[in-house]
């Protein structure tokens, strides 16, 4: 359209499906322990992709939408760069790595989950995965509960599940309307 | 008797009950992938569940055990189809029109209202693997070391995993 001697230096450069691929692969098969740290380090730090706002944002939105926020990640920066392909190939990529560990993981386990040494490493490492998750819901507690309200919530949502075998949908809408009604937005200011 | 339709429809239901992350799914998967279609046992669920935390990526990768197990290659492929398909519909689907919704004001409604019942969810979760994992002093005080050590230090979970199989290893056979 404009003069062909200037270069277009404002005009992003399209990041092709392999560089996403391949991005996506790397966060996919290096994140132990947690993904948000790597998300980061690969999607702000390395490749820029994002900024920390946009970060912080995109990641907000995937924790109050249902999925995992590995998989929500990959697709909303998939969408942002290439639409939906982009997506595709991004969620693919994530997924990769440890499916193929998990998949092979699940045959050698049922071929030799019952040897006294596997049974007490396993006994082992479903302890400290009881205490990984707890650490996590005191974290998330301390970040995002909001007064007593929100503890009785929690509490109303883990008797349900529990000790009443309500089932996890029932819970979510039940519990979740209440919550919302109790957070509903102040009658407006005019 | 093929298992990959049953596959299809637990792992898709599953997908939209991981409100704040896979865990909060984790009652209702023992319910179906245990007691309902009896893909695998208690143990070997909180076992699988376990393994899948030294796993990169998505932590929930140990569905696609139970997929092959059920089904082989094709379970463990409509598994991780079933599993991560409808969310990333949804996420595609709703990310941008959730984003201009900022001004709304039930957006921070729905934000602030979900928090408390996904904290609940994995808290019901976690409880859930705990029952089947601390069966003993041992066990409890694993749980409870790497607990503490999480919420005091920052170091990265995986290794504490590894340091429980080590123990494990060593100590409960």
């Amino acid at each position: 359209m404009s003069d062909a001697a200037v270069p277009p230096a404002a005009a992003p450069v399209p990041v092709t499906l392999l560089r996403i691929f391949t991005e996506f692969l790397i966060i996919g098969g290096t994140s132990f322990g947690g993904v948000v740290p790597y998300l980061r380090g690969g999607l702000v730090t390395r490749t820029g992709w994002l900024d920390d706002r946009e970060f912080v944002e995109m990641l907000s939105i995937c924790q109050s939408l249902p999925g995992l926020n590995a998989t929500n990640m990959a697709v909303l920066v998939g969408q942002k760069l290439r639409g939906p392909l982009g997506a595709l190939v991004a969620i693919v990529a994530m997924c990769l790595p440890g499916a193929v560990l998990m998949y092979v993981v699940g045959v050698f386990y049922r071929q030799h989950g019952d040897h006294a040494a596997v049974t007490g490493a396993l006994k082992g490492v479903a302890a400290a995965a009881v205490g990984l998750i707890l650490s996590t819901v005191v974290q998330l507690g301390k970040k995002s509960l909001d007064g007593s309200a929100d503890f009785i919530f929690v509490l109303v949502t883990v008797v349900a599940v529990m000790g009443f075998h309500v089932s996890v949908p029932v819970a979510l809408l039940g519990v979740g309307a209440a919550a919302i009604l109790w957070h509903r937005p102040k009658a407006p200011t005019p | 008797m093929s298992e990959i339709p049953a596959l299809a429809r637990v792992f898709s239901y599953l997908s939209l009950l991981t409100v704040g992350g896979g865990m909060a799914a984790f009652p209702e998967l023992q319910e179906q992938a245990v007691h309902v279609h009896g893909w695998l046992t208690d143990k070997q669920l909180i076992h699988l569940y376990s393994v899948g935390q030294l796993a990169p990526g998505p932590n929930m990768m140990m569905i696609v055990a139970i997929g092959q197990w059920a089904g082989g290659l094709a379970g463990a492929l409509v598994v991780l189809a079933a599993f991560f398909g409808p969310t990333a519909v949804l996420a595609y689907a709703v990310a941008a029109a959730w984003k201009r919704l900022e001004s709304w004001p039930w957006r921070t409604s729905i934000q602030k209202g979900l928090a408390p019942v996904s904290i609940g969810l994995l808290l019901a979760g976690g409880l859930t693997m705990a029952k089947g994992a601390v069966t003993g002093t041992l066990t409890a005080t694993v749980a409870a070391a790497v607990l503490i050590i999480l919420l005091r230090f920052k170091i990265n979970p995986a290794l504490l995993v590894i340091g429980g199989g080590a123990f494990g290893f060593l100590v409960m056979q």
